[in-house]
């Protein structure tokens, strides 16, 4: 593989490894605060709909982003409403909510648009453009480093690199700060974080909040950035992935950025068959390389690559006792 | 609470009497048709140390839950400092200067003890300010009450004791000026306990008030001022501990008088039943919890295994009934038990004739949400007696022998078809001790075999285990309330951190004897030399 | 607050969710635009309407009895099977590889065979979720997602390089030989005066009632069903009563991905007569949904199997009739797992707050 190959495929693993950051981070914060939230899938499919068909037809990819934030959001408060007002079951209603989306959003498209629940495609300012990052054209001479600055790092929409720097501001959050001691409290014993007078459900539904939000960043990326559009079931198993990669990182977020952009890289792979044929010399079939992400979440699950130990009162609803 | 308001109370208030801390007024609590509370009344003297008793399920926790927030009382009032005021949750008792140490400590076990300390008392939204204004307040209170522990330490690698000094800090760091310890012995060493009562001393001549809720009567004795005793919900009596004794007591708790003494004819052991050589137990994070236990029990003995809880007795039982996976050599009737292989489960051990009572009935013993029959069956699903042919169960059999034990046994209400959930504690246990000892077994586990239960539970339970005995077979006997290995055992065992630190018999030892190898002092003769 | 009484809790629990799904559902047919009674009376007319409606209805239910089996034995064994879509896929397989394989001389000679091969490729599709849960401690739900997705890509791979006849454009198997051929309901004699124009359901469905009998005689009268609803109770217990866990895990998820896998010998066998791409069509996820709704009973389990029969005839009915895309069914599945799985307790809440108000009432 040369090396023009080479960046082609890391710059399309930075671009796919993104939805996967922002997902496996909404996951996190979820997950550290005890909620287990299966419908990541969902959340990211709603807000990929909601985000295109308002930046098609208003022509605005920001307001585009705020209408898919704000339908994730509607998603996650459900689930919160399920899982920590009435104590359901996480996994369940995770699981519902996918289903829920996977429908409405069709339907909503079909009925926006009657394109068989696409979106149109979007241009101009209904889309996320590629940002130059500063000095790129000026260090693209540099041996190796400077095309690994403009060819991979610059180039990319703007929430690319939001994802980025959600990785430290994420981490600040959690261990520096009154929130998210209280945050990681109430995914570890609620108990304690109850008797020293701090709501757990206030907590927990601060965090379904955040949820919300970054798979609502995850969502308008997917269907504004990554493509121009919405189209049904685009999110094709990425919430899922995101989960693996969350228990990959061992639920902390520069574990998280790591994990994603192997899950990315991965991913770019399946992409370009022509390459895994000549570095491999061997013919691999198309689905294989589809499969290969789904397979490498399976290996990182059975643990084959390192345990991890969850959050102890993960997917517990908190019942006060005597 | 303001120094003025104090003053006035101690002015208005009779000369020969304190200040009250607490007072509750005609206090009820009902959980659907339980009468958790039933109108309690109580004062508590500022600076002093007063204790509640009672047995499980008298209502003291529910008591204190509802003075701590946690629940709200249907009706009555709460005055604190002698003004009236409501609790509707803990950041009200806490701003009432009430600090609660729980049985069950409510620590993050990955946070230090500093995070813990400050959680929901942090004073800004960044952290690093709050912990290094807690570490010099730490340092204080450590000096102040000989509360030593390292504010960087991990809660998880410290022990129970020093855990329960971490609460204490907790209510102190946010001023408590009442402190309610609920249960605070049960896990500790009688020397970490004595520790524990220097250190509620020092807090009391602070000016401190401290609540002690227990069912031990020897630490109502040694350390409180006045005494409260509960009974099915209501505060049936209130003394000075000067005036009382441990008998009138119990007396009090129970409503009639207790036998303290299990009555039981002299043992007379036979053959060897069981045989321990270098009984070792990992657990899944591959620290050793049982490290070489070897013991032996005789026909019609039975070996009772003192401790303070989580020195390894856990580990023992579930190593011989079939739980966990163990080295080392265990014979039964003189034949190998096999520790790791295909044959290291429940049932084999079922089939070499030991049945396990085990220490958690509600999370081992019983499946909660099955019917009591279903329950009967557990363990002995197997059994050819339960068997309708080789496809399926007999579920009439089942149900049959169910009604059978519920009526030999006492287990009320008489419902095969019940939830097990649906019992109290005491009948929960007798349907599994029925299950385990109709088994007629060469040798019982036992553990923890009255916890939780009540006192007329507990008499029935242990002349059921004196008389299996009495029939010749084995009993290991496990459990943290001394009283009960004293009154049980024809030996008794000491275990500390995973070994058996001395055997001895309880005609001759006594509980100062008992508490030293509980406490790890490899021997206590040779120390008191 | 106030205990329910039993028979509201197995009756009246999923009925309210089931009108609360339903409520929610109109409002979402409101929201696009359309008349939800309109909605309704061409989703009953053309679901069961007429025999030829009940003809598929009752095909469409015969599977998601399958695969709401599945969902349930699994369930009882404390372990959520998401992975029926795939297992039944791995079970469409295993029927076509068995029908392609001799010229069947009768077709019960046929089912018999086909019932087995689709029930061990299900059975082994789910097997390695099942070993990777009980020995390497994967999370269950997330890795037989993950086999769905693998299952997929596997079958696209097999049609199209491996079972696709020389010469044919689509992905798809040969047709199976005429020996293979299921009798449909209205082939049967008798049957045939009721059913008089050709409909999809077959004489499978009498195979998944005699498979809602079977597991309910597994659960509640046998001793590896007793071991299995044990251990889904308390793992701890069970391996105090010296249930082996791995074994147990094992044994439900095979019984689960086998019957999970049987389904294909009504779609692929009784109706398709070859494998196509994607022949579970969703059915696999209807399982979810009706074993919330059917409460984990096997009774349960048939009645939300009917109404997932319904709603799937209806449902494409109004992609025929309507402007509705029939998408509305995911939408409709989703709030029934909603309802019935995860907002259980508040519809148990709700109605228990009627319940002490009736007794106060009364009192």
């Amino acid at each position: 593989m040369d090396f023009a190959t080479l960046l082609q495929i890391l710059d399309s693993t930075l671009r796919l490894a993104t939805p996967l950051l922002l997902a496996c981070l909404a996951g996190l914060f979820s997950e550290r605060a005890g909620i287990f939230d299966i419908g990541l899938e969902g959340k990211m499919l709603m807000a990929a709909m909601a985000s295109a068909t308002v930046a098609a037809l208003t022509g605005s990819v920001w307001i585009g982003l705020c209408a898919g934030i704000a339908a994730s959001l509607l998603l996650a408060g459900l689930h919160g409403i399920a899982s920590i007002t009435f104590r359901g079951n996480q996994l369940i209603s995770g699981v519902a909510l996918n289903f829920l989306s996977s429908g409405i959003t069709v339907l909503v498209a079909q009925r926006m648009f009657g394109q068989g629940g696409r979106t149109p495609p979007l241009a101009g300012p209904a889309r996320f453009e590629p940002i130059t990052l500063p000095l790129a054209d000026a260090v693209k001479d540099v041996p190796v480093l400077g095309p690994l600055y403009a060819d991979v790092l610059s180039g990319h929409s703007i929430l690319v690199y939001v994802a980025l720097a959600l990785v430290p501001a994420s981490w600040w959050l959690l261990y520096r700060t009154r929130f998210g001691l209280r945050l990681r409290a109430a995914g570890e014993n609620p108990a304690a974080l109850d008797t020293a007078g701090v709501s757990v459900v206030g907590m927990r539904f601060a965090a379904v909040a955040i949820t919300g939000v970054l798979c609502g960043l995850a969502g308008a990326y997917m269907a504004t950035a990554l493509q121009a559009g919405f189209g049904r079931e685009m999110t094709a198993g990425r919430g899922y992935i995101a989960l693996a990669a969350l228990i990959f990182a061992k639920w902390r977020p520069w574990y998280a950025l790591w994990a994603t952009l192997l899950f990315g890289f991965f991913q770019a792979l399946a992409l370009r068959p022509d390459v895994v044929e000549r570095v491999l010399t061997i013919k691999v079939p198309v689905p294989a390389l589809d499969a290969l992400p789904y397979i490498l979440t399976v290996i990182v699950l059975a643990g084959f690559i390192g345990k991890a130990v969850p959050p102890r009162a993960g997917g517990e609803p908190y019942v006060k006792e005597r | 609470m303001s120094g003025d308001t104090d003053t006035g109370r101690r002015d208005s208030a009779a000369p020969d009497q304190q200040p009250l801390a607490i007072e509750l007024r005609g206090i009820s609590k009902a959980f659907g048709p339980v009468q958790a509370n039933k109108d309690i009344s109580i004062k508590v003297s500022r600076g002093s140390i007063h204790g509640i008793i009672g047995e499980n399920g008298a209502g003291k926790s529910t008591l204190m839950s509802i003075l701590y927030g946690f629940y709200k009382a249907d009706s009555g009032e709460i005055l604190i400092g002698g003004q009236a005021i409501t609790i509707p949750d803990s950041q009200a008792a806490i701003r009432a200067g009430i600090g609660m140490v729980f049985q069950h400590f409510k620590l993050v076990q990955n946070f230090s003890v500093l995070e813990n300390v400050i959680l929901g008392a942090e004073e800004g939204r960044l952290l690093a300010p709050s912990l290094d204004n807690a570490r010099r307040i730490l340092g204080q209170l450590s000096r102040e009450y000989g509360l030593d522990v390292d504010p960087d330490a991990l809660i998880e690698d410290l022990s129970v004791g020093h855990q329960q000094r971490v609460e204490i800090l907790k209510a102190l760091y946010r001023e408590a000026d009442i402190l309610i310890l609920d249960e605070p012995t049960g896990v500790l060493t009688p020397a970490e306990a004595d520790h524990l009562f220097r250190i509620l001393r020092g807090l009391k001549a602070q000016g401190k008030t401290i609540v002690l809720i227990t069912h031990k009567l020897r630490e109502i004795m040694d350390i409180t001022d006045r005494v409260s005793v509960m009974r099915r919900g209501e505060m049936v009596a209130t003394v000075e501990t000067d005036a009382t004794s441990p008998e009138d007591l119990a007396e009090l708790m129970v409503g009639r008088k207790v036998l303290l003494q299990v009555e039981k004819k002299p043992k007379q052991p036979g053959a060897v039943v069981l045989e321990v050589e270098n009984l070792r137990v990992r657990d899944d994070s591959k620290v050793e919890r049982l490290k070489g236990v070897s013991l032996t029990i005789r026909a019609g003995e039975i070996l009772g295994i003192a401790g303070v809880a989580g020195n390894g007795q856990s580990e023992l039982l579930q190593a011989l009934g079939g739980i966990t996976r163990a080295t080392g050599v265990v014979r039964m009737n003189g034949v190998d038990v096999d520790l790791t292989g295909r044959h290291s489960d429940g049932q084999s051990r079922r089939t070499q004739g030991i049945a396990h009572v085990p220490e958690d009935r509600q999370n081992l013993g019983l499946i909660m949400d099955f019917t009591a029959w279903e329950n009967v069956a557990f363990g002995y699903h197997n059994d050819p007696k339960y068997q309708k042919n080789a496809l399926f169960m007999d579920n009439d059999a089942i149900r049959a022998d169910t009604v059978a034990k519920m009526e030999r046994f006492d287990v009320r209400p008489p419902i095969p078809t019940l939830a097990a959930k649906s019992f109290s504690g005491g009948n929960q246990q007798k349907i599994v001790v029925a299950r385990e000892i109709e088994r007629n077994p060469d040798l019982l586990l036992v553990g923890q075999p009255t916890r939780g239960v009540d006192i007329g539970a507990i008499e029935f339970i242990h002349k059921q285990i004196v008389a299996l005995r009495d029939a010749g077979k084995a009993i290991l006997l496990v459990s943290v309330e001394l009283d009960e290995i004293m009154s049980l055992s024809d030996r008794i065992a000491v275990m500390f951190d995973g070994q058996i630190m001395g055997t001895r018999d309880p005609a001759t030892t006594n509980e100062r004897e008992l508490g030293l190898l509980m406490a790890g002092v490899a021997d206590p003769v040779k120390g008191a030399a | 607050m106030g205990v329910l009484p039993r028979w509201a809790d197995v009756v009246l629990v999923p009925l309210v969710s089931l009108l609360l799904a339903a409520i929610f559902s109109a409002l979402v047919i409101l929201s696009i635009g359309e008349d939800p009674a309109e909605t309704l009376k061409v989703m009953v007319d053309g679901a069961l309407g007429s025999a030829y409606g009940w003809g598929y209805t009752l095909y469409y239910a015969t599977s998601f009895i399958f695969t709401g089996l599945a969902v349930t034995v699994a369930f009882h064994a404390g372990l959520f099977n998401i992975g029926g879509e795939g297992q039944a896929q791995l079970g469409g397989l295993g029927v076509a590889l068995v029908c392609l394989s001799y010229p069947w001389p009768h077709w019960t000679i046929a089912l018999l065979a086909a019932s087995f091969g689709a029930a061990a490729f299900g059975a082994v599709w789910a097997a390695i979720p099942a070993y990777l849960q009980a020995k390497r401690g994967s999370h269950i739900v997330i890795t037989t997602i993950m086999f769905n997705y693998i299952a997929a890509a596997f079958i696209v791979y097999i049609l199209v390089d491996v079972l696709r006849p020389a010469g044919q454009m689509d992905p798809a198997t040969a047709r199976f030989p005429v020996g293979a051929k299921l009798p449909a309901l209205n082939e049967i004699p008798g049957l045939n005066l009721i059913f008089v124009k050709a409909v999809p359901a077959n004489v499978t469905i009498f195979v998944a009632l005699a498979a809602c009998v079977a597991v309910w005689a597994l659960l509640w009268r046998t001793r590896l069903g007793y071991q299995i609803r044990a251990f889904g109770k308390s793992e701890p217990a069970a391996k105090y009563a010296g249930i082996n866990p791995t074994k147990i895990v094992m044994i439900a998820m095979i019984i689960s991905g086998a019957l999970a896998g049987l389904m294909a010998i009504n779609n692929v066998m009784g109706e398709a007569e070859r494998l196509v791409q994607n022949s579970a069509s969703g059915a696999g996820f209807i399982g979810i949904a009706v074993a919330l709704m059917g409460r984990n009973h096997p009774v349960g389990v048939f009645l939300a199997a009917l109404l997932f029969g319904f709603l799937y005839q209806g449902g494409a009915e109004l992609g025929l009739w309507t402007s509705i895309p029939i998408e509305l069914r995911i939408v409709v599945q989703g709030l029934v797992i909603l309802f019935t799985g995860a907002l259980d307790q508040m519809v148990r809440m709700m109605l228990s707050f009627f319940f002490s108000f009736g007794r106060q009432r009364a009192a």
